[in-house]
């Protein structure tokens, strides 16, 4: 039986408007395992979300187009799939947590009821009323919340209980794969803290597997085995987190992103911010798309788009791992 | 002293110490710009423009004496050549009568519903954003107004101060000022929360001007929206007052009045209900498109 | 003999004695800042950090008389500005200023941003025409780096960091010798975080600002602060220089603070972070003793019992903890 649980193959995301076209996700490709944890690392318009939107085909409707590329999940194509079966893989199968846990949850119910709900969609062993509340209490202690305080109302809550609410909710199916959208980005610094531990100890319980989405290379370093860049809708660097950490070789936006954190153990006096921003989704430039904010740029980088450079796990897409030692090079999709 | 923060090494940096020209597209051609491509809010837009400029010429048209001569002879004629709306109970032109008719009406919409704006809006920011006591105290009493039946109200004022356009302007925006100063209100105290109107008096700007600068142009949208709404039911509220024999005296026309006249015909002479009616319906749909289209236009935020 | 020259310069710029804040709200008094004595010398900066509703925001808007404080004095080159009237505060706005955290909410949509930037100038006159005012918003956009086509564009066009430069250069307008930064990085994108810190440091170099500086964000606080204070509802519960503070933190709080922080260094990848048990007690009338006891793993009797003072344990460290006082918990 394969191990692998998801696989994105060659995957472009768009948005399509009346005015302009906006390419959200360009030609990305990763795949994930059975219980494995992948971090999606990029900063506001990377595209990390729409391709998480796009795995639960989530996408807008009206103006969310794929025009290439496919999503495979436990041996199944997303986008063959009717209706009733995605809702069937939705919730059960594959979960999804997002950022603000104020606007995840429905002010007017009581958050047992909500939990329940996730239970109730997906009640195909024919669970009974008692069940489904005994199950109910179960998760809420899973995630540090006393089973008492299940007939209260989110607003009740603080924000913190309430993403762990969320989380609940997300889990209590016990699905294969769940989908963290920042999920800490709106919390508190020991907030998050609890949230994280939370998150690792029901992974590992669970054996789950998850992507990450954050731009916190700290907490993609305590939680992710393995780490996706994602710069202006593709993947530009990929591996195992030792290789984005402490690997030889990475992609200069890796650096710069790495460069612009405060580090808390030495004094820096100023920071190397990347200069300049992410280009315009609707007019990428010719050529790599990182090139005109990059310290290294050569003429090539501006006209050519490189191609992806393999060592082993690690993958990245550089002219300057050109010829590099342990270094080959693969087509660029 | 410039820091190159902004762009990149590699775009162009040669920003020279340019005189940069300060006059942003003026706020009333950026508007009209953005106007002019909503069709619907045009089409209304001409509507209402023609329906003004034919009322002001009216003279021109017809005579009013046209609009008030009896002749028992032609009670109920359908529209013809001489004719072309017929005539109603009395033998008088409908179509002079709604010619001049619209005269009265639009008067009174536009007017009580730029009253009402107005005053409503100055009231409703100041109370909005002041909040505290004053809130209270303004709230309250608009709620002893709003507990009298409109209509009886406005009947009090015009039995007080006598009949006449004026007068009965004064009734009906009095009757609407209540509801309006609520919605500039709540309009309000969202924006007055937004760090924007902080930034505003961290920089020292009194009370008044962050009234008018900060907080209203902000309000505007649902104001817009609400003044165009108002004018339509004014006209009829305008119509009721007549009916009641508190509004315009007859025999002057009035568009409200006009339809009131006609309901003791209806089953028989329906063309007394239709033209005025339809009058009232188009001038009062003109003014929601040109409204919706307005409100568009005046935020920033709505991409063109 | 000291000059009165000499004299005002030993003067902190902004000093607080016993401010506070509360709020009257449904179940009882709100203590958002309670009892905080700070200084700030100039040209320096002062980091406040802490996490939601430690009342960080308030004491900053506080400082500023945007939120009028319920007690104690706020001190600007010596004088008590809270005894200030209307125009005497007028004249203060010019030397004290804030930054906003939102650069969405804090500027006016309907505004041009030269409009925006020169709004302060032209209310309170300080330039001799509405020209030359907007000669001086060119060259303060030069200043925070926004390119001059930017003049006349409405500020939904721009994306958050450019929007952010807005809120800086128009802090700067009127010249103000304190900046009051209210989390002015939190909401932006990190590689631009890193920006506009540079750029807050290299304008207080040149300018010879000085900043109160707010965020929740240990790793920027330590960056640009000279003098760190840590609060927690309310209270400050910890007071040193930066390096101090980040060498030996004292409170049980700044330790599970600073343990709190996931670091990217994959090497520290299965140990368990430390977290401090339970959530935030409720600010509204807060019982006596330690506010952070309920949360401590060292709390003793004592700390249920007594509010520890605030008080310098080594020199430049203070801190507000009976485990320090000698006398035991």
């Amino acid at each position: 039986m394969t191990q692998e649980l998801l696989k994105i193959t060659d995957l472009s995301v768009e948005y399509r408007t009346d005015k302009e076209t906006v390419h959200a996700v360009n030609h990305i490709n990763f795949s994930l395992n059975k219980g494995e944890t992948i971090g999606l690392v990029g900063e506001t318009g990377a595209g990390k979300t729409t391709t998480a939107l796009s795995i639960m085909r989530l996408l807008p409707e009206k103006t969310g187009f794929i025009p290439n590329g496919s999503i495979v999940f436990e041996g199944r194509s997303i986008y063959d799939l009717e209706e009733k079966e995605l809702h069937n893989i939705r919730g059960k199968h594959v979960a999804m947590i997002f950022q603000d846990p104020m606007t995840s949850l429905n002010p007017i119910m009581t958050v047992g009821e909500q939990i329940a709900e996730a239970l109730e969609l997906h009640n195909t062993d024919h669970k009974s009323h008692e069940q489904i509340q005994a199950r109910v209490d179960e998760v809420l202690s899973m995630v540090g919340i006393s089973p008492s305080r299940k007939n209260a109302f989110p607003h009740q809550f603080s924000g913190g209980m309430k993403q762990r609410v969320v989380i609940a909710m997300a889990l209590v199916c016990e699905p294969d794969l769940l989908i963290a959208d920042e999920p800490t980005t709106a919390l508190d610094v020991t907030i998050q803290a609890q949230v994280i531990n939370m998150i690792r100890e029901l992974r590992d319980r669970l054996g789950t597997a998850m992507i990450m989405i954050t731009h916190d290379l700290g907490i993609v370093a305590q939680t992710c085995d393995n780490v996706a860049v994602m710069y202006a809708g593709r993947i530009i660097e990929a591996g195992t987190a030792a290789d984005i950490y402490k690997g030889e070789f990475r992609h200069p936006y890796t650096v710069g992103l790495f460069s612009s954190i405060p580090n808390l153990r030495e004094k820096t006096a100023r920071l190397t911010p990347i200069p300049g921003l992410m280009p315009d989704p609707t007019k990428l430039p010719a050529g790599c798309s990182f090139a005109p904010r990059c310290p290294h740029a050569t003429e090539l980088c501006r006209t050519t788009p490189p191609a992806a450079y393999k060592n082993n796990t690690h993958v990245i897409e550089c002219h300057l791992l050109e010829g590099k030692d342990g270094w080959t090079k693969e087509a660029r999709v | 002293m410039s820091t190159k923060y902004d762009d990149s090494p590699l775009m162009n940096l040669t920003e020279k110490k340019v005189e940069v020209n300060f006059k942003k597209e003026s706020q009333i051609k950026e508007v009209w710009r953005r106007l002019k491509k909503d069709k619907l809010a045009m089409f209304g837009l001409s509507v209402i423009v023609l329906m003004i400029v034919i009322a002001l010429c009216a003279p021109l048209i017809r005579p009013y004496s046209a609009a008030i001569k009896m002749n028992m002879r032609l009670k109920l004629a359908l529209p013809s050549a001489a004719h072309w709306f017929g005539c109603d109970g009395y033998g008088r032109d409908l179509f002079t009568r709604c010619l001049y008719g619209s005269r009265v009406s639009l008067t009174i919409g536009f007017a009580t519903a730029f009253a009402t704006l107005v005053i409503g809006s100055m009231l409703g920011a100041l109370v909005g954003y002041v909040g505290g006591v004053l809130d209270d105290v303004v709230m309250r009493a608009l709620d002893i107004f709003s507990a009298i039946p409109s209509t009886l109200f406005a009947m009090a004022v015009v039995a007080a101060m006598g009949s006449g356009i004026f007068n009965i302007c004064v009734a009906i925006s009095l009757t609407n000022i209540p509801g309006f100063v609520r919605i500039v209100r709540s309009a309000v105290l969202g924006i007055a929360d937004q760090e924007y109107i902080e930034a505003a008096r961290a920089g020292g700007s009194p009370t008044l001007h962050i009234l008018l600068r900060h907080v209203l142009p902000n309000a505007i949208g649902p104001l817009i929206v609400q003044t165009t709404a108002n004018v339509s039911s004014m006209i009829l509220s305008a119509a009721t007052l007549s009916f009641l024999g508190l509004g315009i005296d007859p025999p002057q026309p009035e568009w409200g009045a006009l339809v009131s006249e006609a309901q003791e015909f209806l089953r028989r002479s329906p063309h007394l209900l239709i033209f005025p009616g339809i009058l009232i319906c188009v001038a009062s749909f003109s003014m929601s498109v040109l409204g919706d289209g307005l409100r568009d236009a005046l935020d920033p935020r709505l991409k063109s | 003999m000291m000059t009165n020259m000499e004299n005002v310069s030993n003067v902190p710029l902004i000093e607080t004695r016993g401010l506070k804040k509360f709020f009257k709200v449904r179940g009882g008094l709100l203590h958002a800042v309670d009892n905080v004595s700070i200084t700030i010398p100039a040209r320096k900066t002062l980091g406040v950090v802490g996490e939601s509703g430690c009342g960080k925001s308030t004491l900053g808007r506080a400082v500023l008389r945007l939120i009028e404080p319920t007690a104690g004095e706020v001190l600007f080159e010596g004088r008590d500005i809270t005894k200030f009237n209307r125009s005497q505060m007028r004249e203060m706005r010019r030397k004290m200023q804030i930054i906003f955290q939102d650069p969405y909410s804090s500027i006016n949509p309907r505004m041009s941003v030269a409009e925006i930037i020169a709004e302060y100038m032209l209310i309170n006159h300080t330039c001799a025409s509405k020209a030359a005012a907007f000669q001086r918003t060119a060259e303060l956009m030069d200043v925070v780096g926004l390119a001059r086509r930017y003049a006349n564009v409405y500020p939904h066009e721009l994306d958050g960091g450019r929007r952010q430069r807005i809120g800086i250069a128009r802090a700067l307008s009127l010249r103000p010798q304190f900046i009051v930064c209210d989390e002015p990085v939190s909401a932006l994108d990190v590689s631009i975080q890193a920006q506009i810190l540079n750029l807050l440091m290299d304008i207080q170099d040149n300018m010879g600002l000085t900043y109160m500086f707010i965020t929740h964000d240990l790793s920027v606080v330590k960056h640009i602060s000279d003098e760190i204070i840590v609060m927690y509802l309310g209270q400050c519960v910890e007071r040193a220089t930066s390096d101090a503070l980040f060498e030996k933190p004292l409170h049980p709080y700044t330790q599970a603070l600073l343990a709190a922080i996931p670091e990217p260094d994959i090497s520290m990848r299965n140990k368990p972070i430390q977290i401090i048990r339970g959530e935030v007690t409720s600010p509204v009338d807060p019982p006596p003793g330690c506010r952070f006891a309920s949360r401590c793993e060292k709390a003793g009797e004592r700390c249920h019992r007594e509010t520890p003072d605030l008080a310098e344990r080594e020199s430049g460290h203070w801190i507000a903890c009976h485990l320090y006082d000698g006398k035991g918990v």
